[in-house]
């Protein structure tokens, strides 16, 4: 579903990202973590195209990323995106957030996005607050209407950008809970986290990156038992005893 | 003071006949607002578009809109006024240039429209751009990533938020127009300055003239105000900015 070769991206003379390469299957749930400035980020933001690369190849279902003749907009709208800031749009009810899109570039009529953002609010547990605006919700609300706004395209997978970085400790439980749902209904899954927790439990592998390499790509079991560099066993250790 | 005040100045006959001082001011009055909404129209379609420009991912448009602004805010609209009037027309190609200058209709009013409109748009413009660049730079992302082309993300996510943000300096912006439009009368408007000095030369009641004229200005540009103001509040989004008044 996903392929990434030798991904190179600097930033001026400052590499981010240095010739990463993994996959992911469709069906398959990867977590990516790492130290903050390792490219994590920068990496899943590559896949659908809103950060430009200078070297390696992206492609998303057999379409690559960085060929210019891709009609970027078309492949986006098939790649659902969760932002660690929610990035609703706020001068729209929840409502008007997830049936926009559908609308604009889907291009389907008022009566079918209504009834699919409907379904999807209901399906996240906030179909009482459709007619809310996002500054009127709790921050784990906010996150899991933008999980419903991407899932109302219908995407073929989905990317998270560290979903519950912002987040309140008390909200992180039900944004990760939606999350383990989608996992196991089989959505192919990009996840940048660092809940260890939601890893172990839905992650098919764990890509650790480190200084922009993709250190360890391991699958998610062998991973926690017996992670094999010193820097992921560093990492781990830091993020899992306390 | 030794002035002979007559405030009934303005229902008497202008020394030519006809017509009274009144109907000079509320032609004036008329012209001034013409040429200022025009202007303003023009200065907001111009204004969001190059604003919206200058923030753009690719350097030679967003260099583009900077010239744009950067040629009509670096020259006094006095001037500009007469380089649109007497310079621009001979430089049109030949058959244009003598239709500007002799069959085109309301020559003065489109021309300080046009001008007064070109000078705003460049204010409007730095303001829509700072908006646009006070937004969250993932607001542009998210956009993106749900399939919106660069365009509609503008017109759909961007532009909607920015202006919001930008309805208090774009209400200065307002009002400097109906305040600006009195510049037209360099070039021969008829507008509400151009009146008033006639009406001060013709029945020598300066004082009269320029209080009542000061009195039409300032409705203008307060009703301009409270506009904006009705605007800002039936655009506000719940739960987005904490009420201020």
């Amino acid at each position: 579903m996903i392929e990434i070769r030798n991904l190179a991206k600097a930033y001026g003379a400052t590499p981010v990202l240095k010739g990463c390469s993994t996959s992911v299957a469709k069906g398959e749930v990867v977590v990516v973590c790492g130290p903050s400035g390792s490219g994590k980020s920068t990496l899943i933001k590559c896949v659908n195209g809103l950060e430009a690369f200078q070297g390696g190849s992206v492609s998303v279902d057999g379409i690559s990323v960085g060929d210019p003749k891709t009609d970027l907009p078309r492949l986006r709208a098939r790649v659902g995106m969760v932002f660690q800031h929610f990035e609703l749009f706020p001068h729209m009810s929840v409502r008007q957030n997830l049936a926009l899109a559908q609308l604009k570039v889907l291009g389907r009529d008022a009566a079918e996005a209504d009834a699919r953002a409907t379904k999807l609010l209901e399906r996240v547990g906030l179909a009482a607050h459709a007619d809310k605006f996002p500054g009127q919700l709790s921050g784990g609300q906010q996150q899991r209407v933008a999980i419903a706004r991407a899932l109302a395209m219908d995407p073929i997978c989905m990317l998270f950008d560290e979903p519950t970085s912002a987040l309140d400790p008390e909200m992180i439980g039900e944004v990760l809970d939606v999350m383990v749902e989608l996992a196991h209904e089989g959505m192919t899954m990009m996840v940048v986290t660092h809940e260890m927790g939601f890893a172990r439990k839905v992650a098919h592998r764990v890509i650790f990156m480190d200084q922009g390499e993709i250190v360890e790509d391991a699958p998610a079991a062998q991973f926690f038992e017996a992670p094999a560099s010193e820097r992921a066993k560093t990492f781990l250790a830091r993020i899992l005893h306390h | 003071m030794n002035y002979h005040w007559n405030w009934g100045i303005f229902g008497e006959q202008v020394k030519g006949g006809g017509e009274t001082y009144l109907d000079w001011l509320i032609t004036g009055l008329g012209w001034t607002l013409a040429v200022s909404l025009t202007a303003w129209v023009l200065a907001l379609v111009i204004g969001i578009a190059v604003g919206a420009l200058r923030t753009a991912p690719s350097r030679p448009i967003a260099l583009l809109g900077t010239a744009w602004v950067e040629l009509f805010r670096n020259v006094p609209l006095l001037v500009q006024m007469f380089l649109w009037f007497f310079v621009v027309p001979e430089f049109l190609p030949r058959e244009w240039s003598l239709w500007v200058k002799q069959d085109m209709p309301a020559k003065e009013f489109v021309t300080a429209a046009l001008c007064l409109g070109f000078f705003t748009s460049a204010r409007v413009a730095e303001q829509v751009r700072a908006g646009v660049g006070s937004l969250p730079r993932g607001q542009r992302d998210a956009a993106l990533a749900l399939g919106f082309t660069l365009p509609q993300a503008y017109r759909h996510i961007l532009l909607p938020q920015a202006l919001r943000i930008v309805i208090p300096p774009l209400t200065s912006e307002f009002m400097n127009v109906f305040k600006n439009s009195s510049i037209a009368f360099a070039i021969g408007v008829m507008e509400l300055t151009f009146q008033a000095r006639q009406m001060q030369e013709d029945s020598e009641q300066g004082i009269e003239t320029y209080l009542a004229v000061t009195l039409l200005y300032f409705i203008c540009a307060f009703t301009a105000n409270r506009g904006m103001a009705w605007i800002e509040a039936r655009t506000r989004v719940p739960g987005l900015i904490a009420r201020t008044s």
